[in-house]
């Protein structure tokens, strides 16, 4: 019997000093503590950073390494989750899905979300973005149920699925809201992400409750104070399009849509 | 009243206004500028009841759209219900005084009344 050596592989890890090959970059990162003081202060971090660290892997270095008491709320680390959004570089982006590479520039300024209140360092309130979102009525109203087994299914064709589909994409992660400049000054606004929501919810053919979300958006600081900057549609990391969904709703206001 | 019908009449009065003030824009220059400002002519605008009536419409027309305009400023400038209200109120008070002094006007004008 023919006996068959296979060769082993070989593994050869390529050792390089840190301080001599590897790229760093200055983090500037905000320091708040609103109980004891509203004043931001700027701490810098020099980090080691590869072609795909994210903001978020430099923040979360910082903390293992330099200074535990940074705070930051994060989870998934794959933009799913909508916790870890920030201001980087002057603009509200997920650190997770920001790669520093990208960013092109050696110091980088991170800061908590405008339009928040702030917890502390870039760890912010959601409550008054939840809650908003919340009012919207963000399901399904209807007096039929698909879980009777007596009634149909209901059907929705690929056009109807299209009227709402991108706006289904939403993760809460309230970077809208922090670029909306009608939030920096109306703290009562409702904001693109609820509104864009509303739309969700109404432009969908399955759903009955129209009437009572127009209700909900048409009022004083509602649907009409957005000035369609459409900075929220900018910085959505999703793609979805807040400032046509509120466009489309408004048309419902008017009498444009069905 | 519900936010809609108020940014209707908004969006409304901003047409027509627009419309209204370039009819106004071209019967200036139906003769020269210097002309139509002299003192006779002007009253003469004011004889003219078809005249005298857009020139009133204007005026309802640009009070309501401009004091609108300045309470949905006001609103997104600060909170409160108290504050909220008063603007509100204020603003349709300073409508109606705006008008009804304009409207003064245009009827003592037509009247010859000076």
């Amino acid at each position: 019997m023919a006996t068959v050596t296979v060769p082993k592989e070989e593994k050869t890890a390529v050792v390089t000093s840190p301080e001599s090959t590897q790229k760093t970059v200055t983090l500037r990162i905000a320091r708040i503590n609103p109980p004891e003081s509203t004043e931001t202060k700027f701490e810098e971090f020099k980090v080691p950073v590869q072609k795909w660290t994210t903001v978020l892997e430099s923040i979360l270095y910082v903390k293992q390494n330099l200074d535990h008491s940074i705070a930051v709320r994060y989870s998934c680390r794959q933009a799913s989750c909508g916790s870890c959004g920030m201001k980087i570089n002057g603009k509200p982006r997920l650190a997770c899905y920001t790669k520093i590479s990208e960013l092109e520039s050696n110091v980088i300024t991170i800061e908590p979300m405008n339009n928040f209140p702030i917890i502390r360092d870039l760890a912010v309130n959601f409550e008054q973005l939840f809650s908003t979102h919340k009012k919207m009525k963000p399901f399904i109203i209807n007096e039929e149920s698909e879980v009777n087994s007596d009634t149909k299914e209901f059907i929705q064709t690929p056009q109807d699925l299209e009227k709402f589909l991108q706006f289904s994409y939403c993760i809460k992660c309230g970077l809208c809201n922090s670029a909306c400049p009608t939030m920096a000054t109306d703290t009562s606004f409702i904001g693109p992400q609820g509104l864009a929501q509303a739309y969700r919810y109404t432009a969908d053919n399955r759903d009955k409750g129209k009437k009572d979300r127009l209700k909900i958006v048409d009022q004083s600081h509602g649907i009409w104070r957005c000035h369609f900057a459409g900075s929220c549609s900018n910085v959505c990391p999703k793609g979805v399009d807040p400032a046509m969904a509120i466009q489309l709703l408004r048309g419902y206001l008017l009498g444009f849509g069905k | 009243m519900r936010e809609s019908i108020i940014m209707k009449i908004h969006y409304g009065t901003a047409l027509g206004a627009v419309a209204l003030v370039a009819v106004h824009i071209l019967m200036r220059m139906s003769q020269k500028f210097s002309d139509s400002l002299a003192y006779q002519n002007v009253l003469a605008n004011y004889h003219f009841l078809p005249y005298a009536l857009m020139l009133e419409v204007i005026l309802v027309l640009l009070s309501v759209h401009g004091f609108n305009g300045l309470r949905v400023i006001l609103l997104e400038l600060k909170q409160g219900a108290t504050y909220e209200r008063a603007i509100n109120y204020g603003s349709i008070a300073a409508m109606a005084i705006l008008i009804a002094y304009g409207s003064r006007t245009i009827l003592m004008a037509g009247m010859g009344i000076s």
